[in-house]
């Protein structure tokens, strides 16, 4: 039965040479090669997000009036409801981390040099987005925690000189977070963002089909030395079943978390009452807001904010540009492994100050 | 791979069952939830059996309204006879809401041309049953329909 269609195909679309590249595709071999699944992992709770999303979206209503009472609904009348919620939210948090592991796994292996520099800078952009998308996400059931977050978040943007107030006008939909800002968010969430996520990640996982997986400078020396010890797996099917294997363990414990420790949904938000006290961001945040937090409020004739603002549009704009700071040579090389050392050090330490920080 | 022998591959073919099982159990758990997840949780039929639907005086003679009866259209038509006639909207062809036609005396359906009489019956047209019909009673201003118990 399976042959008769694949004949079917192979007559009509010449099945065999489209699939021939995933036959030939290798997975070099070597201890690191567990870094190779994230990105894999990163992709499946990406599938994740996008189906209970669309589930989601069968009974959530995006306005003030009854966003809150709308995602209390799913939790507490729909059949599962909760589950699927909960499942929503641990993916999306669960994503954030397997897309930051990915990144400094693949800047500790080095594995943006040349050719692979756009794939670094096309899924840095993803990793941008995917932030949005948790920002925008985070508005949606419509608490207290994510409205004064928001408040705060785009308050932050604000400060960005020249274009600052016009970019929070604009994701605000006005002057202050209302309804307006919440029917914007939801259209961000659920349309634009999945858009330019959609052909971005096509283009990212094209980029990576056409260059191979990189193996780590180390490892490359070592096979260019005795290329008797070179060590590779085929990408279809050996790999790629390792990596179903590791789909399934993910869905296993994202779903255990889900049942284990549901997502709460907190008190409906009221534009006048007063912030609780210990508000902080999402961890994923917490390092810029903890890096905001401990700028002075006057640094010479800056404004602390403004200050912390500019060093992390410039940190982010460097980060994204490490490829091309990575030349050969020893230099490039030493520059950009400190670079990264430091940069996963103070992201691990400053949301770890964040965490324990009053 | 060494020739696996005669008994190996019914081993084999045990193992395939029992993973291949395993795998397809445990898929079915995951749908089982989304499944159930689409279906809408049913809504109790908020505002009981009975509704005020009218105050008197506010509806003219040979006149109608449309007035909610939990979560569905009523219609309270007062007849030129000076009585009053409730009944449920929802045509009983495809669900469009009824109205009263004065010059005809009946109820008619807009959508498909359906004609029911003032009792609810279904006399002319595609609707296939009559309308529900229901009590309509005053008690001092008011107006009150309620749902014909079942004697």
């Amino acid at each position: 039965m399976f042959k008769l269609i694949r004949n079917w195909l192979d007559e009509r679309f010449g099945w065999d040479e489209l699939m021939a590249p995933l036959r030939h595709k290798k997975v070099p071999l070597h201890k690191f090669s567990a870094w190779y699944f994230l990105g894999g992992i990163t992709l499946f709770l990406f599938g994740i997000q996008v189906v209970t999303g669309i589930l989601l979206l069968l009974y959530y209503r995006p306005s003030a009036n009854e966003a809150f009472e709308s995602v209390q609904y799913v939790t507490t009348r729909v059949q599962f409801g909760w589950l699927i919620r909960s499942i929503h939210s641990w993916s999306a948090n669960l994503m954030i981390f397997t897309a930051f592991a990915h990144m400094f796994s693949v800047a500790f292996l080095r594995a943006y040099r040349k050719p692979r520099e756009l794939t670094w800078v096309s899924g840095m952009l993803l990793l941008f987005l995917v932030l949005g998308f948790g920002f925008s996400g985070y508005l949606l059931p419509w608490n207290t925690l994510a409205f004064f977050a928001t408040k705060v978040g785009t308050e932050i943007t604000g400060q960005v000189p020249l274009i600052g107030r016009h970019m929070l006008v604009f994701l605000r939909g006005g002057e202050e977070v209302t309804g307006a800002t919440l029917t914007r968010f939801f259209g961000f969430h659920v349309a634009l963002l999945p858009g330019i996520t959609t052909a971005l990640l096509l283009l990212h996982i094209a980029l990576i089909q056409r260059f191979g997986m990189s193996a780590p400078p180390s490892v490359e020396a070592a096979w260019a030395a005795d290329p008797t010890k070179k060590r590779e797996m085929s990408f279809f099917p050996n790999f790629l079943l390792r990596e179903l294997m590791a789909w399934y363990i993910a869905l296993g414990v994202l779903g255990a978390l889900a049942a284990i420790s549901p997502w709460g949904l907190g008190a409906k938000a009221d534009p006048f009452a007063v912030a609780p006290a210990g508000i902080k961001p999402e961890w994923y945040f917490l390092f810029m807001f903890q890096t905001l937090k401990m700028i002075p409020a006057k640094v010479w004739v800056i404004d602390g904010e403004v200050l912390g603002v500019l060093i992390f549009g410039l940190a982010g704009l460097l980060w994204l540009l490490l490829p091309f700071f990575d030349r050969e040579g020893r230099r490039g090389a030493r520059w950009a492994l400190g670079a990264t050392i430091f940069a996963t050090a103070y992201v691990v330490a400053m949301t770890v100050y964040g965490h324990v920080a009053k | 791979m060494p020739d696996p022998g005669p008994v190996q591959p019914s081993r084999r073919h045990f193992a395939q069952w029992i993973l291949g099982g395993g795998f397809l159990a445990s898929v079915v758990s995951f749908l089982y939830p989304v499944l159930r997840y689409l279906v809408p949780p049913m809504l109790p039929d908020l505002g009981g059996d009975e509704v005020v639907a009218a105050r008197a005086g506010e509806l003219k003679a040979n006149t109608f309204k449309i007035f909610r009866f939990g979560s569905r259209a009523g219609i309270l038509v007062h007849t030129g006879q000076g009585e009053y006639r409730a009944m449920s909207a929802t045509c009983t062809h495809l669900s469009c809401t009824v109205q009263y036609r004065g010059d005809l005396g009946q109820i008619w359906c807009a959508c498909h041309n359906g004609m029911y009489d003032l009792n609810g019956r279904n006399i002319s047209g595609p609707p296939p049953r009559p309308l529900e019909a229901y009590q309509v009673h005053t008690r001092g201003e008011e107006i009150v329909v309620s749902r014909k118990r079942e004697a």
